[in-house]
């Protein structure tokens, strides 16, 4: 039997849902998950319609390309298409659109920029070590989840020598943008889903600051439906009862105080900085840049990235769906002048994107007369 | 005696590449209309309507768990008539190899092509050969181009029917996840394609009757080819998650690689729309033939979400799934 087999098939969820929903009674819940894979999760497991309408779930802002700017997917792309440059990215990355309508890594590769993708960083140091003449660039986007693979790869490169290896850091904090969206006007939630592949890094007590400064229940979650089932009951229960408290339930894989050597890897690579969000502005502390050892192999630096300012694309309101301010169907955009073939924002192309999500897993379904 | 690695000349038509005919190629797949070696085969007449398909094949790496480019481009192109209600007879074969190719690898490719054929009881009868300079290719690619003789006319999606059944012969999703698992390095363990010719499963539904429509369900798997089916029409699919074979290797490359299984190429699964009435005599006969053990009524036609394919999960929950965007990509963490 799969470790996760019996998450994955369980006949507890409608049981579940049900008694999340009988609880509730007549109030209403609003949690938020704040992971690009939760988003996909909770979509695919067709968890929503289940819990409503009693429980509204959110997505916030857990999709590492959704939360980067426009602008900074220009200076991407400029980069790219620079002679001699050889880019190493995610898969994700390669359908996400700048400011111009189309233009993408998938299509500057198709006239010619070198745009290879990777499963994990340490790829692009092989392709560094092995194409000399190259100049390859690992575009590190991601959260406090790929952080380690990347500061390993950097690492990697410095033990090795490669000179020709650098990294272009779009990588994210979740902390701090957890603190700016609670401190958001306006902003109100029930209690919070924690992303239980952060928290594997992390530990789960770095959210024990969520019932503790907030009073909002918080719980560690995985991904199979009966987590997330399980997880929501927790929520619910603590929310009614006013007892905010934080819950770990991902507990085969998270612990309370994370993974030692991966949060050390992050620490002896990278120092925290101010970051730019798309939908949130510049947060203190949000993002990660080279400590100084390592700025030989900052690309930003050798490359002169500067990324420019750039609202985003007119009607596209990704901002605000990542601040769960606006449900994708809500955006004016949603299904019509942006779907996942042609999408317009980032939240469309993403995998974990709410509104590809919402598009794929159909929230455009039609809810049932039974 | 044939180098070790293809030239440019292999390709230039002259002394090598009537070498690389008469050494390899036409003792690999020998019947008489190849024999002849004129510019093209002259078959006999056909018993029926001919039926006419073509593929090419690309893939990468071009040999991955359970097959290589030559037997899957043979099966491609015999499943494609098969699906259109044909039993595939003839096939052709180009090549486009890389400069530099090991001639030990061609030869695995052309003899996996020719018994993969064999066991189709399809015929090789014409060809052709070109060498590109180095970096032009991805190593070799195939097309093959495939006729037959039509069987099951009338096979079209606008004939499925309300309360129709949704068959599927096998697992879905090996092909893609194994290839795709080979891409990233990862090969190894229980995971192989599923390429194989349909000819005889394809016959057995067909053989049931009730039959609507065909399709053997390649690139953007399961998901994509059903939304085909229904795409513009005043019907729908509702499928059983818990009824869709997935092999567990399967789900968890996919886990891994951040695919779904459904989305994934199949390259030796047909899907099939069946009457009511017909659907357990056809599992049953799929299930007695080798290929078809795991046969499945993965779903069914409906009215209610007219043009969609849904997915409804064991605890109630359920789902659209739309056809593929592009390619499936890697996500990120």
């Amino acid at each position: 039997m799969r470790f996760d087999e019996g998450f994955r098939r369980p006949e507890g969820v409608p049981r579940l849902a049900q008694a999340i929903r009988e609880q509730a009674g007549s109030r209403t819940l609003r949690f938020m998950e704040i992971c690009g894979t939760h988003t996909m999760a909770i979509a695919k497991a067709g968890l929503r319609p289940l819990l409503a309408p009693q429980v509204r779930l959110l997505s916030g802002p857990g999709c590492p390309v959704c939360v980067t700017p426009a602008g900074v997917i220009d200076a991407v792309l400029e980069l790219a298409a620079r002679p001699g440059v050889t880019l190493v990215s995610y898969g994700d990355l390669l359908r996400v659109p700048g400011s111009a309508r189309g233009d993408t890594l998938l299509r500057r590769r198709a006239l010619g920029a070198d745009v290879r993708v990777a499963y994990s960083p340490l790829e692009a140091v092989e392709i560094a070590a092995r194409e000399p003449a190259r100049e390859v660039v690992f575009l590190g986007v991601g959260f406090e989840t790929t952080a380690p693979g990347t500061a390993a790869c950097v690492l990697e490169a410095a033990e090795r020598g490669l000179k020709n290896f650098s990294l272009l850091c779009l990588l994210k904090r979740t902390f701090p943008a957890l603190r700016a969206l609670l401190g958001a006007p306006g902003f109100s939630v029930d209690g919070f889903l924690c992303p239980g592949h952060v928290a594997a890094v992390t530990g789960a007590e770095a959210f024990a600051f969520l019932p503790r400064e907030y009073g909002l229940p918080a719980v560690v979650a995985g991904f199979e439906p009966a987590d997330l089932a399980a997880s929501c009951a927790l929520l619910t229960k603590m929310a009614l009862a006013g007892t905010p408290r934080l819950v770990n339930t991902y507990t085969r894989l998270v612990s309370a105080e994370g993974n030692g050597p991966a949060l050390a890897a992050i620490g002896r690579v990278f120092r925290p900085v101010d970051s730019e969000w798309r939908g949130l502005g510049l947060l203190p502390e949000s993002g990660y840049a080279l400590r100084e050892p390592f700025r030989p192999f900052d690309a930003a630096e050798r490359f002169g990235f500067r990324p420019k300012e750039h609202a985003g694309p007119a009607g596209c309101r990704c901002g605000d769906v990542i601040r769960g301010a606006c449900e994708p169907r809500g955006c004016p955009l949603f299904g019509k002048a942006c779907t996942p073939v042609d999408p317009v924002g980032p939240c469309m192309v993403s995998a974990e994107g709410s509104c590809a999500a919402s598009w794929k897993y159909g929230d455009v379904l039609p809810r049932e007369e039974e | 005696m044939l180098d070790d690695r293809i030239t440019l000349d292999y390709g230039s038509g002259g002394q090598k590449t009537s070498e690389l005919i008469e050494t390899l190629l036409v003792p690999s797949f020998q019947n008489d209309a190849l024999s002849r070696l004129g510019d093209g085969a002259v078959l006999p007449a056909l018993p029926s309507q001919p039926v006419f398909s073509t593929d090419s094949f690309v893939v990468s790496p071009w040999r991955f768990p359970g097959g290589n480019v030559g037997k899957l481009a043979v099966c491609g192109t015999v499943n494609d008539v098969c699906m259109a209600g044909g039993e595939p007879l003839y096939l052709s074969l180009a090549m486009v190899i890389e400069e530099g190719f090991a001639m030990e690898s061609l030869r695995e490719i052309v003899q996996s092509a020719a018994e993969t054929a064999r066991e189709a009881g399809v015929q090789i009868v014409t060809g052709d050969t070109k060498v590109v300079e180095r970096g032009a290719c991805d190593g070799i690619y195939l097309n093959t181009a495939g006729i037959g003789a039509l069987r099951a006319p009338g096979l079209s999606p606008r004939a499925i029917r309300e309360g129709d059944s949704v068959i599927v012969s096998g697992s879905a999703g090996c092909h893609g996840a194994a290839v795709m698992m080979a891409r990233a390095g990862l090969g190894g363990g229980a995971l192989r394609s599923d390429c194989m010719a349909l000819h005889r499963l394809s016959a057995a539904v067909l053989a049931c009757g009730g039959v609507r429509v065909l399709r053997d369900p390649t690139r953007g798997g399961v998901a994509t080819t059903l939304n085909e089916f229904v795409e513009g029409s005043a019907l729908g699919v509702e499928l059983e998650e818990d009824a869709i074979p997935v092999d567990e290797a399967v789900e968890t490359a996919c886990g891994l690689l951040g695919l779904d299984p459904l989305y994934c190429a199949c390259e030796g699964r047909l899907l099939a729309v069946t009457a009511p009435e017909q659907t357990e005599q056809a599992l049953a006969a799929l299930r007695a033939l080798p290929g078809g053990e795991q046969a499945a009524r993965i779903g069914s036609v409906t009215a209610r979400f007219p043009g969609r394919v849904t997915l409804r999960n064991a605890f109630g929950g359920s789902r659209v799934l739309a056809k593929l965007a592009g390619a499936q990509l890697p996500r990120i963490c």
